[in-house]
């Protein structure tokens, strides 16, 4: 069965790679990828713990609402395990 | 007192303790935290079709790029950290490499490669060369 | 005092485009400087710069085409792409560097895309410099919110039974896509197939040419 998560909704200023438009959004981890080094750390030049990564999948429905066209389409992101929560809740 | 339209320096915002996603309206256009090259979902014109052939400055640019990453003096996400804190008007007034190049030097100054001092002389000593980029450059 | 320096050729014998009698910039200034003062320190050298620069021009969407047709052929080659693009690819004997690479597939029923919405990444370690449009504001807006209106401006039209896929490259990983193969293709080489695969199928803003 798919993991399902949420991004967290956070918003620190500064360097981040988890998109505003998938903040607060839940999907399912289509595949996790082993463990990179912290952008957020790397950014500054500091030595930087890896940290897992993983490939969310979200329905296009579930990002846009309901009313987008072709709900079912979908949107694939490579998000930081800190920035993922369980979503159990989720439909 | 009549409502000011323009905040005030110093008037806390309205409705501070109300999270920034549970509107769905202040979601996209209000929010300070979200950065100019943070810009998926945006609405935006048609895709342009125009493609450029790269000049061998830019290749150049490129390559230092690279190179830099290479020996450890900086990082990709250091040089993106640099062009996300020049904000959205260098991403309409400066070209790709314009603005990779402001960013591989910042980095190496940050990284220790050299100090600014010796970038001012350089860049001074280089504009004296020429008016054109060949004639400053030298020999390839 | 004549001004006798010559262009530098590509190592396709194409002159590089013109750069030299365009008024000297800030920023062409700031490159020259920045070249300089890590030559001088000992950081690099001209011919480090230089082939570089000359390791980046030889990674071109044929590439990739390559990497395409093969899986179209071999399907033990296709399993291994499917598993671990990288290792596959360099099994291939391309040079892609660090690169990370994830191979996703078009079929029938579903057509896969790319975008970086925060910068521009893209797998230019194997397919080469990105094309402008890549970079652009509205193919970095609008592709992950409307990608069949951007399909559509590329001439792609899907009918709604077909899943649209996109893929946002957020973090380590590049992708690829391998196109569907076309129609009328069979006995085709592989290096006649190559001839098929654009750029853009690989992108997923296009399809495989027809033959």
């Amino acid at each position: 069965m798919m993991q399902k998560v949420r991004v967290k909704p956070l918003m620190p200023p500064g360097h981040v790679r988890t998109p505003h438009y998938l903040r607060g959004k839940a999907g399912v981890i289509e595949r996790s990828l082993g463990a990179f080094p912290n952008p957020e750390d790397l950014a500054y030049g500091h030595d930087a713990p890896a940290l897992p990564l993983h490939r969310v999948r979200f329905r296009m429905g579930d990002i846009w609402g309901p009313d987008t066209p072709n709900p079912d389409d979908t949107l694939d992101a490579e998000i930081y395990d800190h920035w993922l929560e369980p979503a159990d809740d989720a439909p | 007192m009549a409502e000011k339209t323009n905040p005030q320096e110093g008037t806390p915002s309205k409705n501070p303790a109300r999270r920034w996603h549970d509107d769905p309206a202040r979601r996209w256009h209000d929010n300070p935290a979200r950065r100019w090259h943070d810009m998926g979902g945006d609405d935006a014109g048609p895709v342009p079709t125009d493609q450029h052939d790269f000049s061998l400055w830019e290749k150049r640019v490129d390559a230092l790029m690279i190179i830099g990453s290479a020996k450890g003096y900086f990082t990709v996400d250091g040089l993106r950290r640099v062009l996300e804190d020049m904000g959205e008007d260098a991403f309409e007034t400066m070209t790709y490499y314009e603005r990779w190049i402001a960013s591989v030097n910042q980095n190496l100054i940050e990284g220790g490669a050299y100090t600014t001092a010796e970038l001012a002389a350089k860049m001074d000593d280089v504009a004296r060369r020429g008016l054109t980029y060949g004639d400053a450059a030298g020999a390839p | 005092m004549p001004h006798d320096h010559h262009d530098s050729l590509s190592p396709s014998g194409h002159p590089y485009r013109a750069d030299d009698d365009t008024p000297l910039s800030y920023w062409q200034t700031m490159e020259i400087a920045v070249r300089e003062l890590l030559v001088e320190k000992g950081i690099t050298s001209p011919e480090e710069i230089a082939s570089q620069i000359n390791t980046m021009d030889a990674r071109s969407p044929a590439n990739g085409a390559q990497v395409v047709a093969r899986a179209w052929t071999d399907p033990d080659f296709h399993a291994a792409l499917m598993q671990d693009a990288s290792a596959a690819t360099r099994d291939m004997g391309f040079d892609i560097g660090p690169l990370k690479l994830i191979a996703v597939e078009n079929t029938a029923h579903e057509h896969n895309i790319i975008v970086c919405t925060l910068c521009s990444c893209y797998p230019r370690n194997l397919l080469g410099l990105p094309p402008d449009w890549y970079k652009s504001r509205a193919y970095r807006s609008r592709t992950v919110r409307d990608p069949r209106g951007v399909l559509a401006e590329f001439g792609v039209t899907l009918p709604d039974t077909t899943r649209v896929r996109v893929h946002d490259s957020t973090a380590d990983m590049r992708y690829i896509v391998i196109p569907a193969r076309p129609s009328g293709t069979d006995g085709m080489s592989v290096d006649e197939l190559a001839k098929l695969v654009t750029r853009d199928s690989m992108i997923g803003t296009g399809v495989a040419r027809q033959p």
